[in-house]
């Protein structure tokens, strides 16, 4: 059960990277971004097929990062230049990166179990501490190297984020989503900062494939199905649960959605009906219900609190009648 | 002298060739020389709206061109257009973004002029800056610069935007119907402001709106637009003196009997 846990903590720290991606999309630029299925699994191939090809692991995942940020700029260019609509331009970059990654992979699947990835290479240099750790806590069986690692990674990865946010390019960003009328009439070039915000999301989304690739030990043609949904389950349970007052405080909110995204699958598998399977319809549960909730308990304040002013409103007239 | 604003021949027709064929402005001229002040009247459908978006770049002339400060900027796009513009639109909601703080949106005016980069918007010394220019709204917004833009009310946030589009100086300052959204107190106070702002600053300024007592009382110049053309103009003396009831006049002189349909939507 531990392990379980520690393990989804692990893949929830990687995914994060995709989530604070899709946070920039959705509610950054107010763009929900499909491109995400593709992006995820055009960054696992680079990294994947240049870690086969001998390239350094950590110049790997970089370039998937570069290709992320085209994908996200094409998709960007279809809805500014090309005039269409946001979630058919994603769905359209979509279904064309499906192309483009098996043309980059050459088949649908491609094992990296027998090579050198960012996670041996971390796992390998944390060994001393490890050993040193496991006198510790006998009881967690595998390597804190990639705990340790995706802590440090999203950490810096937020950072980044949430200054750039404070940038005058960042706020001229932040503006497009808000208000584009306004934002044009303070010269703000609202189709190149619409490219760039959606290059930067995509980025990023390549980049946690191309690391979940190796943490996982291949990349599949169908790994992406449904990325989207899980980047939004981690953005919307993460606000619903920790708030999205401001932009740091969001981005925080973002990484541990993530984390209780994947924690929260790792759990309902145990359940003995459940089945692998069952994965995608749990997430859009998930989903459904951070949406709804959030708005029945807001209802439910609302009316209780009606009540009250009711009753109050009540016993005041009773109490003015009284006096008289 | 340099004239800072000029429309040459402006001519624009919307579905042009079709059933729904629209003139909406036919052969414009118009200069405003440094410092002018020019309010526009006229019933809906006379053009106000559809010269206020050629000059901002919002729309295309057929024919015709647009010269700001001595530079052809006809063909430029909106966004680079508007570093020599400023605008303040009728919707208090369509000037700011409501989901960032006062401070972050005058950060984003301060670079209508000024390239953006990777650094910080908002600095201790432009915040200090942002402070002294709020003070001078005298509405207190000065010590909420980190209170979301969206909690303002709409006069607040038509005082801000209308800060927005001048703090930073532009060429020609567009006001399009700026008041007509906000109720008669609120316009008031954002009648003096513009006035105030104006003034100080010597801003060349292009003013359509509804209410003809604002336009008597505002600027050195005043325009009256019909069917898109300009009909009357008159400036200096000639628009000290004028009244509402002699702009009424006049109106029915030039119009005759379309007056009557018009009257509502003018007074």
């Amino acid at each position: 059960m531990i392990t379980a846990l520690f393990s989804s903590v692990e893949a929830g720290l990687l995914y994060a990277l995709m989530a604070l991606g899709v946070y920039i999309s959705f509610r950054v630029l107010d763009f929900p971004d499909l491109t995400v299925d593709g992006s995820f699994v055009t960054g696992a191939a680079v990294a994947s097929v240049l870690i086969v090809g001998g390239v350094n692991p950590f110049i790997a995942s970089l370039a998937a990062l570069g290709a992320g940020f085209f994908a996200g700029c094409a998709t960007g260019l279809l809805h500014t230049k090309g005039k269409i609509n946001p979630l058919l331009s994603g769905i359209l970059m979509m279904i064309a990166l499906y192309s483009i990654n098996l043309r980059i992979m050459d088949k649908p699947n491609v094992p990296l179990l027998q090579q050198e990835t960012v996670m041996t290479i971390i796992t390998k240099a944390f060994q001393r501490f490890d050993q040193a750790l496991a006198t510790i806590f006998p009881f967690v069986p595998k390597t804190w190297a990639i705990i340790v690692f995706g802590m440090f990674l999203v950490a810096v990865v937020k950072v980044i984020i949430d200054l750039f946010l404070k940038t005058e390019v960042g706020l001229a960003l932040r503006a497009v989503g808000d208000n584009k009328k306004m934002i044009a009439s303070f010269s703000g070039n609202t189709d190149r900062l619409t490219m760039i915000g959606l290059g930067l999301s995509n980025a990023l989304v390549a980049f946690s494939g191309a690391l979940i690739s190796q943490y996982s030990g291949f990349s599949d043609i169908g790994m992406g199905i449904g990325m989207i949904v899980i980047g939004l389950a981690s953005v919307i349970i993460g606000e619903a649960l920790f708030g999205a007052k401001t932009i740091m405080r969001a981005t925080l909110a973002v990484i541990f959605g993530a984390i209780v995204y994947r924690i929260v699958i790792t759990l309902a598998l145990r359940v003995q009906f459940l089945e692998t399977g069952d994965v995608k319809l749990i997430t859009a549960m998930i989903v459904i219900l951070a949406l709804v909730v959030p708005q029945m308990v807001a209802a439910r304040a609302e009316k209780q609190r009606k009540a009250r002013k009711r009753g109050a409103a009540v016993a005041s007239t009773q109490a003015d009648y009284e006096s008289v | 002298m340099q004239l800072l604003l000029q429309l040459k021949q402006i001519t624009k027709v919307f579905n042009e060739g079709t059933l729904d064929e629209k003139v909406a402005l036919k052969h414009v001229e118009l200069s405003l020389q440094p410092g002018d002040f020019v309010t526009i009247i006229g019933s809906n459908g006379a053009g106000k709206s559809t010269l206020m978006n050629i000059i901002s770049g919002r729309l295309a002339p057929d024919t015709g061109e647009v010269v700001i400060d001595g530079k052809d900027v006809t063909t430029m796009s909106e966004h680079d257009r508007a570093r020599y513009i400023g605008r303040v639109f009728q919707d208090p909601m369509a000037g700011t973004a409501p989901n960032m703080t006062i401070e972050e949106n005058l950060a984003i005016a301060y670079n209508r002029t000024v390239k953006r980069t990777l650094r910080f918007g908002v600095t201790k010394k432009r915040r200090e800056f942002f402070k002294e220019t709020l003070a001078t709204l005298q509405l207190g917004l000065e010590n909420r610069l980190h209170a979301k833009v969206g909690l303002l009310s709409g006069g607040e946030r038509q005082a801000l935007s209308l800060l927005m589009a001048t703090f930073t100086k532009p060429h020609v300052l567009l006001l399009d119907e700026h008041t007509a959204a906000l109720d008669p107190a609120r316009a008031k106070l954002i009648t003096d402001l513009t006035k105030q702002i104006v003034e100080t600053n010597r801003l060349t300024t292009l003013m359509v709106t509804h209410n003809m007592e604002q336009a008597v009382q505002l600027g050195n110049r005043l325009i009256m637009m019909d069917g898109g053309q300009i009909i009357f103009e008159a400036s200096g003396d000639e628009k000290k003196k004028l009244t509402v009831s002699s702009l009424l006049q006049e109106f029915q002189r030039i119009r005759g009997s379309q007056f009557a349909s018009d009257r509502a939507v003018l007074v």
